[in-house]
């Protein structure tokens, strides 16, 4: 009998777990529904609906967009496009996940694609132009590019001499970040050239009591993209750019000579006992540190020097002063010479699976300075900024945050000579395994050559 | 049951007197409930909780401290605070799990149901009726178990799009119950053929069809197994982030709490410190399910896999 009840009553409780979930389900929803009305309210004064007349009237369309831009990045982007929504009357629909670069393929080859894909890899879009469901790039869009980019950016954009997609955001990554206190207190100097870094490097080793350089490559199954970044920068200043494009293109071998002395020189920093590594331990500490954690002992003065990209930023703790005489900065990674500017970095480029007037009319909008203003804007009053652009049309004077200002100087330095992160434009097999993968072995002990053998070895 | 028959055997003494052949399994129940083996089982207990319980400190540190130390050094240095929960639990932030444990209830109840109940009638038909290439059909439904999921995702993912119901609840739901079917009709189907036939014969006699037999004899002596099942389909489908990301896509008013856990930490991860408050959100309600139904989980699971 005491059995018996007892199961009525489990049933009773797990029924009634059930109502109450389905009613606060309904409560919610509704919620959820008069929040996303208000966020659209805010922006409708700003919008001037001039530019927009050429778009001519989109309502009742709907544009989606799928992006591997997630929160709290995404709300910059949603914001971008309001007052094209209330200028059009077009809906634009922005979802995201950070499955995105294996969910693309999925819904691009089953005939399921967005209609605007933000692609942060040139190795990607060629693999999605592949399936044969990436529209080509509007005149329009290619007139814009050329006006507003470089040749370089259109060039990323184009698979088999046909022009994809547009540009939208950029990333510089050769930062080294430092702390401008400490520099100041030590009478410590921000390099210009390679040799004065190593010169820092021993400086710093030497006065300080702790290692220098501090660096963290764990990030799950990409493990060791941070040392790829490393060598890609070596590359680019032992070869030149010349020799990156045909190493990227692997029309000279990974394990040629240029590569390896490449992958030495970021031996003498990463694996110099004595250089790393600060706040962790010993080299092999590198292979277990996350790399969001990598550069955080800079603030805790037990690491001054810590090479990665202008999104580091967001690592720090709230309250973080990152300015030019702050907590914590970055300088360029100097060239081999003062004069030598060779910048790597990464950017997002706007794909379209459909060719509908609306999708079209976005894609437009997207390639303009307009947009780009809207879009800096957006991210400096949502996120503090850390969104720029190569887009020459950026008002330099809307980036308040010091580093996206140093990441815009150096991006649009007519000196510059930019190159895009070389693992994200190689075969998924190299550049998103077999590299990363030989990087993490290099780092905990195997040797350069070794390393270099076995990643060309996995090229397809 | 027998837990409790253990117990009173240990409680009791030592079940040998005086030289009394005992059988093995009296042996084995014996040196299980040595004061040794307890302790051994102790022992085990402590360590498989030890990562939930960091787990736990760690969802109440601030995320200065979770960056900084491990959640060991609460006991010398206690800071807590609830900031993590309510970044994960506010209708404000956008990162809020809220509206997507909404989803996940509404994706789960009916992917537990719809499978559960075509598998139950599958099973009975399986194992009380007669028809021809009965045995070919159940072993065909039984082998579609090793079809690796993700061999499924791209061909489903086009029918769906062909008939235009991708991106909606309809096609989560029905790629769970096609991947959830197999196992419960397996299962069910060894379970109901266990009950005696004699019990099934005299409900004929007495002039039940089959859907008399169903509801009023199997159903109430199948409820254990349902149970157990429900809750393995449950845990299932509340876990899955594959099936409802490829989908439904990860639009917020359809992705479940796995996608918004997968989001969580932002675009590169510098938000991680939210992950363990996340995880223990997304645990209340499968913990729920469970505890309240686990006693039928071993009991109905183990009655019916014990004949292959």
């Amino acid at each position: 009998m005491n059995v018996k009840r007892k199961r009525r009553y489990t049933l009773v409780a797990a029924s009634a777990a059930a109502l109450a979930l389905v009613l606060t389900a309904c409560s919610s929803d509704d919620d959820g529904g008069g929040g996303d009305g208000d966020g659209g309210g805010d922006a409708t004064s700003s919008a001037d609906c001039a530019d927009f007349e050429s778009y001519g009237d989109l309502s009742g369309k709907t544009i989606t967009i799928y992006a591997g831009i997630v929160d709290p990045e995404d709300q910059p982007y949603k914001d971008s496009f309001v007052p094209f929504e209330e200028c059009t009357g077009a809906k634009v629909d922005y979802q995201a996940d950070k499955q995105f670069e294996q969910q693309i393929l999925v819904r691009a080859q089953a005939g399921n694609p967005p209609d605007i894909a933000i692609v942060p890899q040139p190795g990607l879009l060629a693999q999605l132009v592949a399936t044969g469901t990436v529209k080509e790039a509007p005149e329009a869009v290619a007139a814009n590019v050329d006006e507003f980019w470089g040749e370089d950016w259109k060039a990323l954009g184009t698979v088999d001499g046909t022009f994809y997609a547009a540009p939208s955001g950029a990333s510089v990554k050769s930062l080294v970040w430092y702390s401008p206190q400490e520099f100041e207190a030590n009478g410590w100097e921000v390099p210009t050239t390679l040799d004065e870094l190593t010169t820092l490097s021993d400086t710093i080793a030497a006065d300080s009591g702790h290692k220098p350089w501090c660096a963290g490559i764990a990030s799950d199954a990409a493990t060791g993209w941070p040392v790829t970044d490393w060598m890609e920068d070596f590359v680019l200043r032992e070869g030149g750019p010349d020799v990156y494009d045909q190493w990227v293109s692997h029309e000279i071998a990974f394990n040629s000579e240029v590569p390896t002395a490449a992958l030495d020189a970021v031996g003498t920093f990463l694996k110099n006992p004595d250089y790393v590594n600060g706040g962790f331990g010993d080299v092999s500490s590198i292979a277990t540190t996350a790399f969001q954690d990598g550069g955080l002992p800079i603030l805790d003065g037990q690491c001054s020097l810590h090479r990665q990209a202008s999104f580091y930023a967001a690592n720090f703790p709230q309250g973080t002063d990152i300015s030019e005489n702050g907590q914590v900065f970055a300088f360029y990674l100097p060239g081999k010479t003062a004069e030598d500017k060779p910048v790597l970095g990464a950017g997002e480029f706007v794909t379209a699976f459909a060719d509908r007037p609306e999708v079209q009319a976005l894609l437009e909008f997207w390639s303009t300075d307009t947009w780009a203003n809207l879009k800096a804007q957006a991210s400096v009053d949502r996120t503090n900024g850390g969104w720029i652009t190569a887009n020459k049309g950026l008002d330099a004077s809307i980036l308040t945050n010091p580093i996206d200002k140093l990441s815009a100087d150096i991006l649009l330095d007519p000196n510059a000579v930019f190159r895009f992160d070389g693992s994200d434009m190689m075969p998924a097999a190299v550049g998103s395994n077999a590299f990363w993968k030989e990087a993490t072995s290099w780092i905990t002990g195997q040797s350069t050559k070794d390393t270099l053998d076995k990643i060309e070895a996995a090229w397809p | 049951m027998s837990a409790v028959q253990i117990d009173t055997a240990t409680v009791d003494g030592p079940v040998t007197p005086g030289g009394g052949r005992e059988t093995t399994a009296a042996a084995a129940r014996r040196r299980l409930s040595k004061p040794w083996a307890s302790l051994f089982a102790v022992v085990l207990a402590v360590l498989w909780t030890i990562p939930t319980l960091g787990l736990l400190v760690t969802s109440f540190r601030p995320a200065t401290d979770i960056n900084n130390s491990g959640w060991w050094t609460v006991l010398t240095n206690p800071n807590f605070t609830l900031e993590n929960y309510e970044t994960v639990l506010s209708s404000d932030s956008s990162q809020s799990l809220a509206p997507s444990i909404i989803n996940s209830v509404v994706i789960t109840i009916p992917a537990v149901v719809l499978p559960m109940f075509l598998a139950t009638l599958a099973a009975y038909a399986f194992a009380w009726m007669n028809f021809r290439g009965r045995n070919v059909l159940f072993i065909a439904v039984f082998a579609l178990q090793v079809v690796p999921i993700q061999v499924t995702l791209i061909p489903l993912l086009s029918l769906y799009v062909d008939i235009d119901i991708a991106g909606t609840f309809w096609a989560v739901w029905l790629s769970h119950t096609m991947f959830g079917l197999p196992l419960a009709v397996f299962l069910l189907h060894n379970f109901m053929q266990e009950i005696p036939g004699e019990l099934i014969e005299a409900a004929r006699v007495d002039g039940a069809g089959h859907v008399t037999i169903f509801f009023r004899l199997m159903l109430p002596m199948l409820k254990p197994a349902i149970a157990a099942l429900g809750i393995y389909q449950f845990l299932w489908v509340w876990n899955d982030l594959l099936v409802a990301l490829t989908f439904a896509g990860s639009s917020r008013d359809l992705a479940p709490m796995t996608v918004a856990l997968l989001n969580l930490t932002g675009t590169r991860g510098s938000q991680w410190f939210l992950l363990s408050a996340g995880a223990f959100v997304s645990i209340i309600i499968p913990a729920i399910v469970f505890l309240s139904l686990q006693r039928y989980f071993v009991r109905g699971l183990l009655a019916g896999s014990v004949k292959g």
